[in-house]
């Protein structure tokens, strides 16, 4: 983990890059995981199951294809560590 | 260094402190992150500068939101934000001032500048905080808590009533009361942008989770399973007035509940002094 904690840097994991497809363009969503506390706040609302907890319970994007982009995660995010590619 | 912004979802880094080392001091799920969020998008949709906000607050955990804000900032004494926020709104009318608040900082220690606040109809946006606890200090009794619910300083439950903050601001004086919860971010939102855009005292109670000491001492879960009572416990205001007393116990009216024009008290002040300047 690199320790670019600066706005708008997101360090993405490995596991969520090799889950997602770029020739398809950016991923739906940004996780920023050094700002990320794991509440589990996003996991939990998303009304199309996209996330799935990593090891440290943060979010992977497990299904980003299923992302519609209603909001709901980065809206909730209390550490301002979603940010999407697309809204 | 201002990042750049592409999407409306990064209007938030827009507006952090470039210096301050994120993530915030507050605990993982807690409410008090996902207002700031809201406040950020509310300015910004009202396309106000930096410069031009003052953001005051007093002290708790959700009075620490103005050190990540990169607004004008004054973090107060316990329960004097409203004080020092007259002053600023008094001696620069043309700022607009947003006052961050506890349920503690506002109904306990600062209860009398609340509701003189309210009385003078002063344009100030109040945020106030209901988490019904003192988070910082450790879960101690607020006047938001409610009767038989458990604290550190109510450990067999509260045996006193809690306070309405928004039925004692409207009491007060308050021109446009709103309650929102932390589920209902994007109503919270909106919310805050009308009480911004609303020329008179302005309060919002937005309902939070501390799922720390308010949800593991009454065993309310965590703060996912918090956000989700709020969901299910929310009842917009037009759907509240058709349900019955018993049918309204332990819901939570969520929406603007209250709204009227009265004259602002710098508008008035200034109106004094032109009328002896002009001798008239
Ligand atoms: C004059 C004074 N008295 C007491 C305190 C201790 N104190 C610090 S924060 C706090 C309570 C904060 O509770 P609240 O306003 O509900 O905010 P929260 O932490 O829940 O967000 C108290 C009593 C203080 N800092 N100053
Ligand atoms: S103690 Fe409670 S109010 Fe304070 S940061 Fe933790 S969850 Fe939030």
């Amino acid at each position: 983990m690199n320790d670019s904690s600066r706005a708008g840097e997101s360090s993405s994991s490995p596991a969520t890059a090799s889950k997602y497809d770029y020739s398809q363009g950016p991923p739906p969503l940004n996780i920023n995981y050094d700002w990320c506390k794991a509440c589990n706040i996003c996991i939990a609302l998303c009304p199309k199951q996209v996330f799935e907890p990593d090891r440290e319970g943060k979010p992977l994007l497990a299904r980003p294809e299923n992302c519609t982009q209603c909001t709901i995660c980065w809206v909730h995010c209390p550490d301002f560590a979603i940010t999407s590619n697309y809204r | 260094m201002a990042t750049a912004v592409k999407q409306k979802s990064d209007v938030i880094l827009q507006y952090l402190r470039p210096h301050k080392k994120m993530p915030s001091v507050w605990c993982a799920g807690c409410g008090n992150g996902i207002i700031m969020s809201a406040i950020i998008r509310a300015v910004d949709k009202l396309g106000y500068s930096k410069d031009e906000v003052v953001m005051v607050s007093g002290i708790g955990c959700s009075s620490r939101m103005p050190i990540y804000l990169d607004f004008n900032a004054l973090h107060t004494t316990h329960g004097r934000a409203l004080g020092f926020a007259t002053g600023v709104k008094f001696a620069r009318p043309d700022l607009k001032v947003i006052v961050i608040t506890g349920d503690g900082d506002a109904l306990a220690i600062g209860g009398n500048h609340f509701i003189h606040a309210c009385r003078r109809n002063i344009d100030i946006t109040t945020i106030l905080i209901n988490n019904a606890i003192y988070g910082m200090t450790g879960g101690q009794g607020s006047p938001a808590t409610p009767s038989g619910a458990f604290s550190t300083t109510t450990p067999y439950g509260n045996v006193e009533k809690h306070f309405e903050p928004c039925e004692l601001a409207r009491a007060a004086g308050a021109t446009y009361v709103g309650r929102t919860t932390v589920y209902h971010a994007t109503q919270m939102e909106k919310m805050i942008a009308g009480g911004l855009a609303h020329s008179g005292f302005a309060f919002i109670e937005a309902i939070s989770n501390c799922q720390t000491y308010f949800g593991r001492l009454n065993r309310k879960g965590d703060a996912v399973a918090m956000i989700k009572s709020f969901k299910e416990n929310a009842v917009m205001l037009g759907k509240a007035k058709k349900m019955s007393e018993e049918e309204l116990e332990g819901k939570i009216v969520i929406g603007t509940l209250y709204r009227t024009e009265k004259t602002e008290f710098c508008d008035e002040y200034q109106r004094v002094i032109d009328s002896l300047q002009g001798g008239k």
